[in-house]
């Protein structure tokens, strides 16, 4: 199941990317190269017209991507198991260093629990293997109202919004 | 003392909650012991030898009457009449039960606690120095970096799956009380030369089977950049820190692999970046509001010298031997910092009961206590007690096993729960701990032998902080048999040191022997003033092993 995250709010949507091994050809369309693959035959897999992804594996930084990294529409970030979290911070440098805007996707062994956090990071699309209920990955991103860090999400954090209140009190008093 | 406010509070009854569910989850089947295990560990909660083990968040050491109350009823209710206090001043309560654990995080949140990132590879528990704003020459309160710090790591979404568990350490004073270069991040505020107070940060410390003190990687890092070089080191381990092999994954390991040079040239580059963006500068406003929450309490104009006090002290011999090791200077006249030590002769180290949890309370309202800290060397602190009080408190303390007067010496012995409660334990630690205590109980010679820090470690892991004791005691698993090493030489406060290893271990009984053997080649040598690390500094390991080892 592939969730995406839109405004905060998530909904099921088809996976319109082929993924390509290393030595595959190439089908027409969206389609979504391993890193290696792309490092190699970077000028021709951009020179094509339709959309394309590239997969991280792990240790892979997104900055490997340099300039590239704009022409691209997708990222996955594969995670092995769920207690690897590098993938947190190359979803923050991705969007926040990199200034990437197009999809980042998770894929592989990640919990439930783990989503609102890669939300907050920049993750914007979940392919989910385990069999979990629709409303049950629907309120993965709410159980915790509030945040106490700034990240990629843009939510107020408990400081602004503690600044907020002050704020609106001092109005409502003067 | 920090006090929470609705967002606060809020976050951390939704927390509760959202554990609930994940428990359901966990006894429908829905979730495999392996996936609920991070789930469980990042909210304090251990599957140990017997039972459940849920560690209860104590930030920086700091607990109101209130929530000490709160404790006792948890113990009471929810486990068996008892809580161990831990070398991160954190409470354990061994006897938990699973269905039961969300009921207790709720009835914590009501009093603004919590077991958030207790365990798990994640930030833990931010610890302090427990004599923060009372020590005279501290520079300002640790905790309000600690608090702030507590802020930002809760919940972190970057910084919740680390290679490894993240230990942060926040002191402010020369004197170190909380052992601060064993920490992964270890913080001390600094003035600097213009004048400007700042923070200097100490990276890769940490003990386990691979021991070292924490490198300086920022000589002095600005009050509004602290959270981005905090940021910075944590990007920095998060992507290149070892996943491969638990025993190589803390930060430790980075540091020390790649070189502190290597580290601050990352971690640098990395600062600049994040400084660029401005998001985590922290402004002053921020700093002032979170620092108004540890303004003195409202302090008496006392004189110096207090009659009374020093008429009790000349009347009854007992208090002032008390005085003398578990009372220290504070830093307003007419006012010192008390030292309870839970660590009777023949008890449990760190253990707390029920009953002295509700009676330290009430000894709290009875004195004007508003805080009590938790020591790393898993004792109690009233921190601004008026001089004039302290024969009556001492009085109280008395019968409640209070008011063992020995902080600091021979008996004062940290030690982890060991094999009576861990399943990473080797060997116990517990009862090695009683029989020295034991041995050595007559208080004349204790006061005699003077500062002896005595840590066990029942594994390699070194929660007991064998590493830094200045008699260090590690118990391991010889085919079956338990059997104890001894270390020598090891320091956790300002002047600190790693412990040697001496040679071949002993069992359960030659050990108490053995730790004899080392304070009398100790005496033996010592010349006049000197504490035992002194004279061990001064001759060198030769002497003691020559003793421990002869035959």
């Amino acid at each position: 199941m592939l969730v995406k995250l839109e405004h905060g709010r998530a909904r099921t949507v088809e996976d319109l990317f082929v993924a390509v091994g290393d030595d595959e050809s190439l089908p027409h369309g969206a389609i979504v190269v391993p890193l290696k693959r792309f490092l190699a035959e970077t000028t021709p897999l951009l020179a094509r017209e339709t959309p394309l992804g590239v997969r991280l594996e792990t240790g892979d930084t997104p900055q490997i991507l340099g300039e590239h990294i704009h022409r691209l529409a997708l990222i996955v970030l594969h995670v092995p198991y769920f207690k690897d979290g590098r993938g947190f911070s190359w979803a923050r440098l991705a969007r926040t260093r990199l200034g990437y805007t197009g999809e980042i996707r998770v894929t592989g062994h990640f919990l439930k629990d783990q989503m609102a956090f890669y939300a907050r990071v920049g993750v914007d699309v979940f392919d989910i293997a385990q069999n979990i209920p629709f409303a049950q990955i629907e309120a993965a991103f709410s159980e915790i109202s509030n945040v106490y860090q700034p990240a990629f999400d843009g939510r107020a954090t408990i400081r602004e919004l503690r600044a907020a209140k002050r704020a609106a009190a001092t109005i409502s008093t003067s | 003392m920090y006090r929470y406010d609705e967002f606060d509070a809020q976050f951390v009854r939704e927390r509760a909650e959202q554990f609930r569910g994940q428990v359901a989850r966990r006894i429908s089947g829905e979730l495999t012991e392996d996936e609920f295990k991070p789930l469980r560990l990042m909210n304090g909660l251990y599957l140990q030898l017997h039972a459940y083990m849920l560690r209860i968040a104590i930030p920086y050491g700091t607990l109101s009457a209130r929530q000490l109350r709160k404790l006792a009823h948890l113990t009471r209710k929810y486990d068996r009449g008892y809580g161990h206090f831990t070398t991160r001043q954190n409470l354990q309560l061994h006897w938990a039960q699973l269905p039961r654990v969300p009921d207790m995080l709720v009835e914590l949140a009501e009093v603004e606690m919590h077991c958030i990132q207790t365990s798990g590879n994640s930030v833990r528990n931010i610890s302090a120095d427990p004599f923060a704003g009372a020590a005279a020459g501290e520079l300002e309160d640790p905790r309000i970096l600690s608090e702030i710090l507590r802020q930002w790591s809760t919940l972190h979404p970057e910084f919740s799956f680390l290679p490894r568990k993240f230990k942060f350490c926040v002191i402010a004073s020369d004197e170190d009380r909380a052992a601060l270069l064993i920490h992964d991040i270890a913080i001390k505020v600094i003035r600097n030369d213009s004048g400007e107070l700042g923070y200097r940060v100490y990276v890769g410390g940490g003990l386990g089977r691979t021991p070292y003190l924490a490198l300086e990687i920022g000589s002095f890092v600005a009050k509004p950049d602290i959270l981005a070089f905090c940021e910075a080191i944590l990007r920095v381990y998060n992507e290149a820190g070892r996943r491969d092999n638990i025993h190589k994954a803390r930060v430790k390991i980075l540091v020390h692999q790649i070189g502190i040079e290597e580290m601050r040239r990352r971690v640098e580059a990395e600062f600049i970046e994040i400084k660029k963006t401005g998001v985590l500068e922290l402004p002053a406003e921020e700093l002032a509001r979170i620092g108004a929450y540890f303004a003195d309490p409202p302090f008496e104009t006392l004189p110096a010298r207090c009659e009374a006090f020093e008429a009790a002290k000349r009347s009854h011999s007992d208090f002032a031997d008390w005085v003398k090791t578990n009372v220290a200077p504070h830093k307003m006249p007419g006012y010192a910092i008390a030292t309870l030590s839970l660590k009777p002769i023949g008890k449990t180290p760190g253990d707390c009961s029920s009953e002295q949890m509700d009676a330290i309370a009430a000894l709290m309202n009875t004195f004007g206590q508003a805080e009590i800290r938790v020591t790393h060397e898993q004792n109690l602190v009233l921190p601004h007690m008026r001089s004039s009080d302290l024969f009556a408190l001492w009085q109280k303390l008395v019968p409640l096993e209070l008011a063992t007067a020995n902080h600091g010496l021979v008996t004062d012995i940290i030690a982890c729960p060991g094999l009576d409660y861990c399943d990473l334990a080797n060997a116990r630690s517990i009862p090695i701990a009683q029989a020295i205590a034991k041995r050595f109980a007559d208080l004349e010679r204790q006061h005699d032998l003077g500062e002896l820090k005595i840590k066990i470690s029942g594994c390699i892991n070194a929660c007991g902080h064998h590493h830094v004791g200045h008699i260090g005691i590690l118990g391991v698993d010889r085919k079956g048999v338990e059997n104890y090493q001894i270390l020598l030489g090891g320091s956790g406060a300002e002047d600190a040191s790693l412990a040697e290893i001496m040679g071949p271990g002993f069992d359960t009984e030659g050990i108490v022997d053995a730790v004899e053997n080392v304070i009398g080649t100790y005496t033996d040598m010592r010349q006049k003033g000197e504490r035992f690390l002194d004279t061990y500094r001064r001759v060198g390991a030769v002497p003691f092993k020559e003793r421990l080892y002869a035959r």
